[in-house]
């Protein structure tokens, strides 16, 4: 079937042979990763702005690295030096970077549903790269393309996601994701950040880590992100350590082949103890590593590619 | 010469003087009267409403024009003709304006804006300076000056002694203070109701819990003080049923409904569209049938429109950044004749007094009755025609409606204000 997508805006909106269209062309842009040349012509000519209109330094740079390794230019557009600073619209910043012949957009905003906002005003691509508390579909789909690469699949594996998931973009792409390749989500942390609202996203939500750590396959912390907390949602990082830390002890409630993920940046001794972030069983760096594959094959896609055309030329 | 007008062969409906039935409707200089002699039809205006329904010009107790201050998105005038193609003759203003209306100074500035307008429009003042919910606004003088009745508007006052102290103040006056029930603590960032779909749309919440605390405090400080506290546009299933138990133990509670409450639920949000963005937000399929439920048992009093013109551009922006509000005047009555009458079997007549005399009554307007020596306010409207309503050829200054394009039932053919027709033709006089 044909990539039909000009956006790349959430995954709920996308199906199962979507996702498993993105995890393949991303696998051939892996493979191309580990030669020696990692550099590919397919998007030669092409421009792409990174537009990030909230800090952001791993996405953004993963992103300009996938644009690069595309062979396509890349113009990084940061808040703090934008126009937006001096009041123009995120609208009107769009159309200008339309009117300078971008090929495509990557935006990065704090206001949720903001790139479908975009998608439905501009003419070129508007790819997402984290909305407010809304999605980060290529954050999931590395997440997703991680798991793949160790599990073989997620269908039928307990994935357990740990931490705000409240405030997190990442685990609502995950949990879009993983529900339609048919895992088994459960959602932890404590009940002011892992609402039961999230009931009707077809996941268990769960305030008890033991139960939910003892037959999980796959552990995916989130960072605590306590610089949004504007009201006490929990009483303090010392206590969520306490009661929600990934520390040694309740990792040896997880089976021995269990694997630990985190989106970055880790809080080291806050959700995660030191020593488990850089344990054998960790996959955080692997899942920086797949990044890259992953939004290459979304940039791709999304400039008109198609998944079977991705062959890597030796 | 006087001016006589005669509006025949009608369905004349009137809950105040119990009317309702095929009949003709008599003004004379503005005024309602029993009948016109032979040689007085025969001078008069005539008004063919064959098929038609004739009622009492509909009162619509919550409305931003936005006169002085924010002229880009209403005037008094634009506001006015948005309120007669709809079928309404007296609207009652926000005093949200800018500056607010905390003094008279300003209110003088908004009567004689107003005075020019073909509906009668009444603004009220502010609670408290500024809108600031610190210190008590001159009730008395704004009364003085031509308020009808207080209220912060969005800005709820958050202390609850000040509260108190503004509606025992008040009272000396006889004026009510209108309030909007929403405990902001709850609310910080808050987008749109909180629940599955915010959850689901990554937009921060804003829970009925809060307006429920903010309902039952009114209702404990209307107790404790006596006063009568209106309640503006309940959202909530629970606010209704606090409503319903307050009005049991005979408290001075009133409280308003709008069309979009009625009509809609957060259901509509799922592609981030700003004309589905208000406060209160739209809330749950259970909290719309317990208004609704609420409206039907006369625990709820009246239909307000919360009409809230905002400009395109203020309105084409990022969800969260842009505000809330909607305009509602043109498209009320047909929303409650769908929602109510075609949906929930309400009776024709029921809609109507929800939007003429109740409304009226809870500010005691003169207005919202077709007895004689009333003033001859009137609209008359097809209760069958279906037609396309489209915002941008509306007579509202802004078009920020959620009903902009689609098939609506029930169609205002005239309104008349004071003897005067001020819309008639799809066109406003």
């Amino acid at each position: 079937m044909p990539w039909k997508r000009k956006h790349f805006l959430t995954i709920e909106e996308l199906s199962r042979d979507e996702i498993q269209q993105v995890l393949a062309a991303a696998g051939a842009f892996r493979r191309i990763l580990d030669r020696r040349v990692k550099k590919v012509p397919a998007l030669r000519g092409k421009t792409i702005v990174n537009l990030f209109l909230e800090p952001s330094t791993r996405t953004r740079i993963s992103f300009e690295m996938a644009a690069k390794l595309l062979s396509a230019e890349v113009v990084s557009f940061d808040a703090d030096k934008s126009s937006t600073t001096k009041g123009e619209t995120l609208k009107d910043t769009a159309l200008n970077i339309q009117a300078l012949h971008a090929d495509m957009i990557v935006l990065r905003h704090s206001a949720s549903g903001s790139p479908r906002y975009l998608s439905e005003r501009l003419g070129i691509p508007v790819v997402n790269a984290g909305d407010g508390a809304h999605e980060h579909p290529t954050q999931a789909m590395l997440d997703v393309f991680t798991m793949c690469e160790k599990l073989g699949s997620v269908k039928g594996r307990k994935i357990v996601i740990l931490g705000d998931i409240l405030s997190s973009r990442v685990a609502r792409s995950n949990i879009h994701a993983l529900t339609k390749l048919g895992a088994d989500v459960t959602i932890v942390g404590p009940s002011t950040l892992v609402p039961r609202w999230f009931e009707a996203m077809d996941v268990t939500v769960s305030h008890d880590l033991r139960s939910a750590l003892s037959d999980a396959d796959v552990v995916m912390l989130l960072r605590i992100q306590h610089e949004r907390q504007a009201v006490g949602l929990f009483p303090s990082l010392g206590e969520y350590t306490s009661m929600f830390g990934l520390n040694q002890t309740r990792a040896s409630w997880l089976k021995p082949d269990a694997l630990i993920m985190h989106p970055g940046p880790i809080n080291r001794g806050v959700e995660i103890d030191s020593a488990l972030a850089d344990s054998s069983r960790s996959v955080i760096l692997q899942q920086v590593t797949n990044g890259i594959a992953v939004r290459m094959a979304v940039l791709y896609l999304c400039a008109g590619g198609q998944p079977e055309h991705v062959a890597p030329v030796e | 010469m006087p001016a006589l007008l005669w509006i025949k062969n009608g369905h004349v409906i009137d809950p105040a003087s119990k009317r309702d039935g095929p009949g003709d409707v008599f003004a004379i200089d503005g005024r309602f009267v029993a009948k016109l002699t032979g040689a007085q039809k025969k001078a008069a205006r005539v008004i063919n409403a064959k098929g038609l329904v004739v009622c009492p010009g509909l009162v619509d107790i919550h409305v931003h024009f936005r006169e002085p201050g924010q002229t880009h998105k209403e005037t008094m005038l634009t506001g006015a003709h948005a309120a007669a193609a709809g079928g309404f003759t007296t609207v009652v203003c926000m005093p949200n304006t800018s500056p607010v209306l905390d003094n008279a100074g300003t209110l003088h500035l908004v009567n004689a804006a107003a005075a020019k307008a073909s509906v009668r429009i009444y603004p009220t003042g502010c609670i408290t300076v500024g809108m600031k919910g610190e210190q008590l606004a001159p009730h008395g003088t704004l009364k003085a000056a031509g308020a009808v009745a207080l209220t912060d508007d969005g800005l709820c006052v958050q202390s609850n002694e000040l509260m108190r102290r503004a509606v025992e103040y008040a009272r000396m006056f006889d004026l009510t203070v209108l309030d909007h029930c929403q405990d902001e603590s709850l609310t910080v960032g808050a987008a749109m109701n909180e629940g599955v779909v915010s959850t689901r749309l990554g937009l921060k919440g804003w829970p009925h819990a809060a307006e429920d605390v903010i309902v039952a405090r009114d209702i404990i400080l209307s107790h404790y003080s006596g006063a009568h506290i209106h309640l503006q546009h309940i959202s909530s299933a629970m606010s209704v049923e606090l409503v319903r138990r307050a009005k049991q133990d005979g408290i001075r509670i009133t409280a308003e409904a709008t069309p979009h409450h009625l009509a809609l639920t957060e259901d509509s949000l799922a592609t981030y569209d700003t004309h589905f963005k208000m406060n209160p937000p739209l809330r749950t399929e259970a909290d719309r049938k317990a208004i609704i439920a609420g409206l039907k048992d006369g625990t709820l009093d009246c239909i307000g429109t919360d009409h809230a013109p905002h400009s395109p551009d203020e309105k084409d922006r990022e969800f969260d950044f842009a505000p809330n509000g909607i305009i509602g005047l043109e498209t009320s009555l047909a929303v409650c004749l769908d929602v109510l009458v075609r949906q929930n079997k309400f009776k024709l007549g029921k809609v109507i007094d929800l939007m003429t005399r109740r409304a009226a009554n809870i500010l005691r307007l003169p207005a919202g009755t077709l007895e004689v020596g009333a003033n001859a306010d009137v609209c008359v409207f097809d209760p069958k025609e279906t037609w396309a309503y489209d915002a941008t050829q509306g007579h509202s200054k802004s078009r920020n409606s959620p009903w902009h394009l689609q098939k609506l039932t029930g169609r205002v053919k005239t309104t008349i204000v004071g003897g005067r027709v001020v819309f008639a033709s799809g066109t406003v006089r």
